[in-house]
């Protein structure tokens, strides 16, 4: 298997990660394990807008990989958390290749409502459900990794972020090969011309449904993440203004490059610990204002000043 | 039967609210084809309004009660309309002619800006105006007393509702709107002055959606969010009547309010399942929503 | 002759306009059919309940003597029809070159890899093949917003003749094609289609480049097919030179139409 420039880059900027994981103070991993966790699921939102789908509820299958981790440990003995990562994304898998079948069937500003609501509907089941501790949620504790139980709270952060990262790190380089491949290609395509698609003889709804299907599996995973490293769940994850975060955060990076939303994860963290410290207040509409900055002055994100440079060379 | 008749009469009251909360956003979208996220806020900026009015005109003791219902309404119009104006002159209008989708977004963006703004005026405590609401007494229906405020609600939304469907079709003004609804380009060419069109709709959506908060503010804790939850619970209504269509969200909302009253009644823990299940389902079979119509794309 | 292309009695009403009346036409294999008449006759129409973008309101479609009603055009093309269209149908964002191996893909396989590079090598050198083939290799790098619109129209079409259809059905490939143009566009598109051996109809508005093409004119009138056969008779027809070509003393010159 040959790596290109970019997937080497990733490889060594998480090396880096890890190593870094071990010298610097916990509040900043902590942060950095939660800035990388969202910035997977909103990959999962990115992968759909390439495809011209807005997903307005991307935060079902963070909530559905956060609340699989919690549950397999709590109700079903399943402590290893990579195995309860796992399931996790199996289990979005099998929601979204359930739910896919209809919401394939929509574009645009449709789309968005349908995948908000099939969102709400599992926020509305959770609130009411007293086992999952209703809208407190239940935390998430006890697990282990390959048997190995990390006993104190900074060995477990830092277990988590090592995951984070490699988890991280996986899913970008499948990403960047996925973004160049048929399919990844192909979902550009039917966002640029849907008729043209279908008049090659392919269908933009099995495009579609796969894309959709891989998309919540990666949210997922960020969802299960988030779940380790909080060491709780609620029903808040699947509420429809978490997947606007995520959509925040997707248009903050754009959809230039694999790594954008991993930067605009960090950024939209840092910033929003400061803000929230500081002006609890405006930090919602320093977010509303930075939205429209985005969309008028850097429509394709933060990673456009980073390519400035290269514009014109295709990647 | 005490339970169906329950059912019935918290159905068409919760209906009803729901119409009003809808009729504002369904009415912009189907003139300006903007889904507009910040409707919710401002149904809260008309509840936040009206209650501090009201609420300082009863710690007063100012006059008698009935002025009340007068400053309600009132605060609803004056808020929607400078909002309205503001912010269809100040933000939308740069805005126009873009994707509808990113029009969600821009309008996301103006829900989270509005959310902040109304911290700042008003702080984060909870705004109380109850006495309009208790003021009003309540009517028995055999072992169900029903308070008449929220009767009065149900006539106030059918007024509207009959009064906005009688504007589009009836009128003018409201041709001139179909026009504009049916072929934009059209309606241009016949000499419509559509941006005028667009600054008429945004204000009357937005003063609608002030009127619903502020007419909905007796009855609640005025607390910041309140736009937040009602927001999704409007796109339900409009979404399942077809967007853009009065008689849609009338329907929607009639469909919403009973299947909601009916699950709180026989299957609580299905209270807020059953709102998004109900869109589900109408959009499973009927993607236009009941009232929406289809558009071909011309090659 | 074989008949590849049969239409029985096709139908199309949208609400009380009536844009195709019992429209039976039979292509056979190997022909080049020109199709002829006013804006609004029914032509596109007529591709579009071919192609399946229109669901005809009564009627029958053939193809090599399968019924094809009611499918979608996603399988219509998998069955070996193409089409191209008015306005070209390309991905705006994307370079000829990537345009072409899309098609490439497409014509490869329905299911797209998860994995593997859409421009790999072999796809990049077939996609040059062509694009010399049709004579637009200058524009391989450019995005397809910036070439010239004749040059679109070829894209539009190598990429539908990319999955080696049986039969060709060409939307008014030189409309909004300079005079100048139009000759040289056509030449390159005959002489693809020749080596490929595919059956064509195309619709056309200028009658000079009908009649150099075609070995046979349809000539559609307010949804009806007024005439069909030879194009020196068609065009000579009374009815014809009234209600399709009579309005037009000489032929059409200038930009065509667009």
């Amino acid at each position: 298997m040959r790596f290109d420039k970019t997937e080497i880059s990733l490889a060594l900027v998480a090396i880096a990660c890890v190593l870094f994981g071990f010298v610097s103070p916990g509040w900043l991993i902590f942060l950095l394990t939660i800035a990388l966790a969202k910035a997977l699921v909103v990959q999962g939102v990115v992968m759909q807008m390439r495809s011209g789908l807005v997903s307005f509820g991307q935060g079902l299958f963070y909530c559905i990989g956060g609340y699989t981790v919690g549950m397999g440990g709590q109700f079903f003995g399943i402590h290893d958390a990579i195995a309860a990562l796992a399931l996790g994304m199996a289990v979005a898998i099998v929601v979204a290749m359930i739910l896919g079948l209809l919401l394939t069937r929509y574009r645009d500003i449709f789309f968005a409502m349908l995948s908000l609501a099939f969102s709400m509907i599992l926020f509305g089941i959770l609130v009411k459900s007293q086992g999952l501790g209703s809208t407190d949620g239940f935390n998430v504790h006890n697990w282990t990794v390959f048997g190995w139980a990390p006993d104190t709270g900074a060995d477990s952060q830092q277990t988590v972020f090592t995951m984070t990262v490699l988890a991280g790190l996986l899913i970008a380089v499948l990403i960047h090969r996925y973004t160049k491949a048929g399919i990844g290609v192909i979902c550009e395509a039917v966002r640029e011309n849907e008729v043209r698609v279908e008049y090659l003889g392919l269908s933009p709804r099995w495009l579609l449904y796969g894309n959709y299907v891989a998309a919540a599996s990666v949210s997922a995973l960020g969802g299960g993440l988030t779940a380790l490293a909080t060491g709780h769940v609620d029903p808040e994850m699947a509420y429809w203004t978490t997947s606007g975060e995520f959509i925040f955060i997707a248009l903050l990076g754009g959809l230039g490059h694999v790594a954008a939303p991993f930067i605009a994860a960090i950024v939209f963290s840092v910033v929003r610990t400061y803000s929230i410290e500081f002006v609890p207040n405006t930090w919602q509409m320093i977010l509303g204002f930075t939205l429209l900055g985005v969309i008028v002055f850097l429509p394709k994100g933060l990673w456009s000043l980073v390519s400035r440079e290269k514009s014109g060379e295709r990647t | 039967m005490t339970s169906l008749l329950a059912v019935l009469i918290d159905g068409s009251i919760y209906a009803s609210w729901l119409f009003l909360v809808a009729a504002g956003l369904t009415v912009i979208y189907g003139v300006m084809r903007i889904l507009n996220m910040a409707h919710g806020s401002f149904y809260a900026i008309g509840a936040y309004s009206a209650a501090s009015l009201v609420g300082w005109y009863f710690n007063n003791g100012i006059g008698p009660a009935w002025i009340s219902y007068l400053l309600l309404v009132g605060a609803a119009l004056v808020a929607g309309l400078i909002v309205g104006v503001i912010v269809e002159r100040g933000l939308l209008r740069l805005m126009y002619g873009r994707d509808e989708i990113l029009m969600v977004i821009i309008t996301y963006a103006l829900l989270l800006i509005l959310e902040d703004t109304m911290k700042i005026v008003w702080g984060v405590s909870p705004y109380f105006a109850y006495q309009p609401y208790t003021e009003l007494g309540r009517t028995a229906f055999g072992l169900l007393k029903v308070s008449n405020y929220d009767l009065a609600l149900v006539g106030v939304s059918a007024v509207l509702g009959l009064g906005l469907w009688a504007w589009l079709e009836r009128t003018n003004q409201g041709k001139v709107l179909r026009a504009v609804i049916h072929d934009r380009e059209i309606a241009v060419a016949m000499g419509v002055n559509v941006r005028l069109m667009f600054t008429i709709t945004f204000v009357l959506g937005t003063t609608l959606g002030a009127l619903a908060g502020a007419l909905t503010a007796p009855a609640i804790s005025v607390v910041p969010g309140i736009g937040i939850e009602v927001i999704v619970l409007a796109f339900a209504v409009v979404v399942i009547g077809g967007l853009g269509s009065i008689g849609g969200a009338a329907v929607g909302a009639l469909l919403v309010g009973l299947s909601r009253a009916a699950a709180v009644h026989y299957a609580p823990e299905f209270e807020l399942f059953v709102i998004y299940g109900v869109m589900s389902l109408v959009l499973a079979f009927r993607p236009e929503g009941l009232f929406g119509r289809t558009m071909a794309r011309k090659i | 002759m074989t008949t590849i292309l049969e239409t029985r009695s096709l139908n199309k009403e949208f609400g009380a306009v009536i844009a195709a009346k019992d429209l039976n036409v039979k292509v056979a294999k190997g022909e080049v059919v020109g199709v002829i008449g006013s804006n609004g006759a029914g032509k596109t129409t007529f591709i579009n309940m071919v192609t399946g973008y229109l669901k005809p309101t009564r009627g029958e479609i053939l193809f090599n003597g399968k019924s094809i009603l009611g499918h979608s055009p996603r399988a219509i093309t998998r069955a070996g029809m193409a089409r191209s269209f008015q306005v070209a149908q390309l991905f705006p964002d994307m370079s000829v070159i990537d345009n072409l191996i899309v098609a490439l893909a497409a014509a490869e396989s329905p299911r797209p890899s998860f994995l593997s590079p859409l421009r790999s090598d072999a796809r990049i050198a077939r996609a040059e093949e062509i694009l010399a083939e049709f004579g637009i290799e200058n524009y391989q790098n450019s995005k397809v917003t910036a070439v010239p619109q004749g040059a679109r129209k070829l894209v539009d079409i190598a990429m539908a003749l990319i999955g080696n259809p049986q039969m060709l059905l060409l939307d008014e490939p030189t409309s909004g094609v300079s005079m100048d143009e139009k000759t040289g566009l056509m030449d390159t598109v005959m002489n693809a289609v020749r080596q490929h051996g595919v059956t064509v109809l195309f619709v056309e508005h200028d009658m000079d480049v009908v009649e150099r093409y075609v070995s046979r004119v349809l000539a559609f009138y307010s949804g009806e097919i007024i005439a069909d056969g030879k194009p020196a008779a068609v065009l000579a027809d009374n009815r014809v030179r009234d209600l399709v070509t009579g309005h037009r003393p000489t032929h059409k010159k200038g930009n065509g139409a667009s």
